[in-house]
């Protein structure tokens, strides 16, 4: 017989993924990201993302002791902030800043927003901005790819101790024997030197930068694995892409001599990594269809703008946090007709 | 040439596709059920009045017989499913959960399957206002799960003009295969079904909708019909929910039914197959509806099928002959996306109700603890059939600004689904959260 009957509401049906399958998922299309940034820079990448990482974790866990809620490590969203945050950082990035960085990114990016969901900012970029203030000489201090004793020893500047000035990278840069390198990232040469980095350079990664920011073939083909799994929604990258490219190509065709073009705008600093893994950040992006254009039309653009005029040589950091800021308007602007509704 | 099929298929945009469970009940004939020595008959199986009952207890009924008449004109009569004897007239729990007065019929041992009731009718004389008045005798209402009065759905209000009688044989909803199974078995009624529709509601052609995984029922029925007839079959993409009424009109007719409005709105009247099949079957015998084609299916239930269930079989006795594993289970009166959940094994088959599906427990949900927030990560917006934002609506909800979400959202125009919480990453059970803030905006306004 028949002795219990069970009462829920329709529909009876769910299907899967669920919250913490697409977070996990997230992480595994970032883990080839963050190998070849260890392959590139050694480690003090490694040593820097698990900072960062753990700091993140570690603030997640405090506020929720804080709050009184249940734990939400489980929901693996804490680990992408970090792993995010730790692949924009430059590579000689202090442990102790990089651990200032995760705080910042969890606490003021996050929890006192509510936590998961309730973030009006793509919470590794907040802390990204945080250090960019706090500590602007070694968010722009950068490392030479490929050094040959990068698995050997560290960065001296990755063990500085904490509120201390960090030591000068220029003596261990010497004595790797990089006669070429120059100090600056492709988009600073660019806007500080007048000189363009060839395209298969970046397209590759085989150049300066964040750790995680410069191939961008591993992170289209990583970001194709989320698109193709449906836990990213596609229209956001390629919008922004698309408006950056846009942007640029008016001023490239005018005067292609001031202006880089839109292909090097496209795969130079951290619009890539940008537009695949932090503009798609769910929480703080349009849900509605024209408004993930739109959104990332806004953001591509942004980026150029800054790029272009601005006083720094990256801008993808600051126009998607604009762009963030800017979501809740573009979402109510773009609801879609309703059926059987009159507009 | 199967390729430009795909493209030519018509369809709606957004929808989900759920896995459909028919495969185990759709090859299988409809086989009749036993009569239940005691049945339950609420005088409220449909939307509107309830019926006045017609007989006294003890009083001896034959199969067929009326034993409630309607109640004015949205009201439907109710016919004693088998010969037995009035026990008593009292309130039972029904499938949605109030209490409704019903009337207990003791089947008499041995009674025939007969039906001893009835006078014919030779339907191609009648006027369209006797053919209304003769599908209201019969107690028709919507088989689909709706349970409105036909005759009520056939009467075109003197202000439209209607043209189209759309036929609704999509089944979308998984493990259902009933209409699928009627439109193969009662295909002849079926189609003597739509052409008294289109008589009784004047309108001059119909399309019969249905979705490209019954390729045999597009064929039976394609077979069937003649060249005169005004009738035709559209094969439409298989969706989650393609049987959406006004969905399916859009789909076929490309007309959108205003928001708040009915099909008559369009020139449009909807039937589904099941009703029409029923209608074509009973009008010319003069009988009344006394039982249903039902799907019993799920993965606890020995003999899966579709079983011809005499109306107000509970369904303890249902369980008892098809057979079921283990002693708990979750039952649902329906389809899984859109059904309800059965409280009590007292409660009765009535005309709307077109499966019994009996989950295990728990498996209703894969992952049934954890909610988590809403990370707006716009899946629902994607399902949701109507273009609503279920995402705001569901956070909204939250906050119970009901006010703002029925006059800013429109969250009147959602018919509850379930796309959205179907596919919802964080399991937050968005349709409760819409049905709750409905009935509490109903309350406010009355």
């Amino acid at each position: 017989m028949v002795a219990k009957v069970e009462l829920k509401t329709s529909p009876h049906l769910r299907s899967a993924p669920s919250v913490d399958q697409i977070m996990r998922n997230v992480v595994y299309a970032l883990l080839p990201i963050v190998a070849f940034a260890i392959y590139q820079f050694g480690l003090s990448v490694l040593v820097l993302t698990i900072t960062v990482v753990a700091s993140c974790l570690g603030t997640e866990r405090l506020f929720n002791w804080l709050s009184g809620k249940p734990n939400t490590l489980s929901d693996w969203s804490a680990v992408i902030t970090g792993l995010l945050l730790a692949l924009t950082l430059p590579p000689a990035f202090p442990l102790w800043m990089g651990a200032v960085a995760g705080f910042t990114a969890i606490a003021i990016g996050k929890a006192l927003f509510g936590g998961l969901g309730f973030n009006v900012f793509n919470p590794a970029l907040v802390g990204r901005a945080f250090v960019q203030a706090a500590f602007p000489v070694a968010i722009s201090t950068w490392t030479p790819a490929f050094a040959p004793g990068r698995f050997m020893e560290f960065i001296p500047s990755t063990l500085a101790l904490p509120f201390m000035k960090p030591p000068a990278v220029d003596d261990w840069i010497a004595t790797q024997a990089v006669d070429t390198f120059t100090g600056a990232t492709p988009l600073a040469q660019w806007k500080f030197d007048g000189e363009i980095v060839d395209s298969w350079s970046l397209f590759s990664g085989m150049t300066t930068g964040s750790s995680g920011e410069t191939s961008a073939l591993l992170i289209l083909a990583c970001g194709a694995y989320l698109a193709l799994r449906r836990m990213m929604n596609w229209q956001i990258p390629a919008a922004m892409l698309l408006g950056a490219a846009l942007t640029a190509l008016p001023f490239w065709l005018y005067a292609p001599e001031t202006y880089p073009s839109p292909v090097f705008v496209l795969f130079s600093g951290g619009l890539m990594l940008g537009a695949v893994f932090m503009a798609s950040d769910m929480v703080a992006s349009p849900v509605t269809p024209r408004g993930l254009w739109i959104y990332g039309l806004l953001i591509g653009f942004l980026t150029v703008v800054i790029r272009f005029w601005g006083g720094l040589p990256e801008g993808v950091m600051y126009a998607i946090l604009l762009g963030n800021a800017a979501s809740p308007l573009i979402e109510s602007i773009s609801q879609p007709r309703i059926y059987g509704q009159k507009n | 040439m199967g390729f430009f099929n795909f493209i030519r298929r018509k369809s709606f945009s957004h929808g989900i596709h759920p896995p459909d469970y028919k495969e185990e009940t759709a090859h299988k004939p409809i086989r009749r059920l036993p009569f239940a020595p005691e049945m339950v008959i609420p005088l409220s199986q449909h939307f509107g009045a309830a019926a006045i009952p017609l007989v006294r207890p003890g009083q001896e009924v034959l199969r067929g017989e009326p034993v409630a008449r309607a109640d004015g004109f949205m009201s439907a009569p109710i016919h004693a499913p088998a010969t037995g004897t009035i026990e008593d007239i009292r309130l039972m729990p029904t499938a949605r959960g109030p209490k409704v007065e019903s009337i207990i019929l003791k089947a008499h041992p041995g009674a025939s399957q007969r039906v001893l009731y009835g006078a014919e009718l030779d339907v191609d004389t009648l006027s369209a206002e006797e053919l209304v008045k003769a599908v209201q005798d019969t107690g028709m209402v919507g088989l689909g799960g709706a349970g409105f009065p036909t005759h009520v759905k056939l009467t075109v209000p003197p202000e439209h003009r209607v043209d189209t009688l759309v036929v609704n044989g999509c089944e979308c909803e998984p493990y259902l295969t009933t209409d699928h199974r009627i439109m193969l078995e009662h295909t002849d009624e079926l189609i003597r079904g739509i052409r008294i529709a289109l008589r009784a509601s004047g309108t001059r052609q119909a399309v019969i909708g249905i979705e490209d995984n019954k390729p045999d029922a597009i064929e039976a029925i394609r077979e069937r019909l003649k060249p005169e007839d005004p009738i035709a079959v559209q094969e439409v993409r298989t969706k989650y929910p393609q049987g959406s009424e006004k969905l399916l009109i859009t789909v076929l007719l490309g007309r959108e039914v205003p928001s708040g409005g009915l099909p008559f709105q369009v020139g449009v009247v909807v039937n589904n197959v099941g009703t029409l099949a029923e209608i074509g079957r009973l009008l010319p015998k003069g009988e009344g509806l006394i039982e249903r084609v039902v799907t019993i299916a799920g993965p606890e239930v020995k003999k899966p099928g579709n079983y011809l269930v005499p109306l107000g079989t509970p369904l303890r006795f249902i369980l008892e002959q098809v057979g079921y594993f283990g002693d708990a289970g979750h039952l649902i009166l329906g389809g899984p996306m859109m059904g309800t959940s059965v409280a009590s094994l007292d409660v009765p088959i009535t005309k709307p109700i077109s499966g019994l599906i009996v989950l295990p427990e728990e498996s209703a949900n894969d992952h049934p603890d954890r909610v988590y927030p809403c990370i707006r990560c716009g899946t629902c917006v994607d399902a949701c059939p109507v273009h609503l934002n279920p995402s705001r609506l569901g956070q909204l909800a939250a906050r119970r600004r009901y006010e703002t979400m029925a006059v800013e959202f429109h969250l009147n125009d959602c018919f509850e689904c379930g796309c959205c919480s179907y596919v919802c990453p964080s399991n937050i059970p968005l349709v409760q959260y819409f049905r709750i803030a409905k009935s509490v905006n109903r309350e406010r306004a009355a």
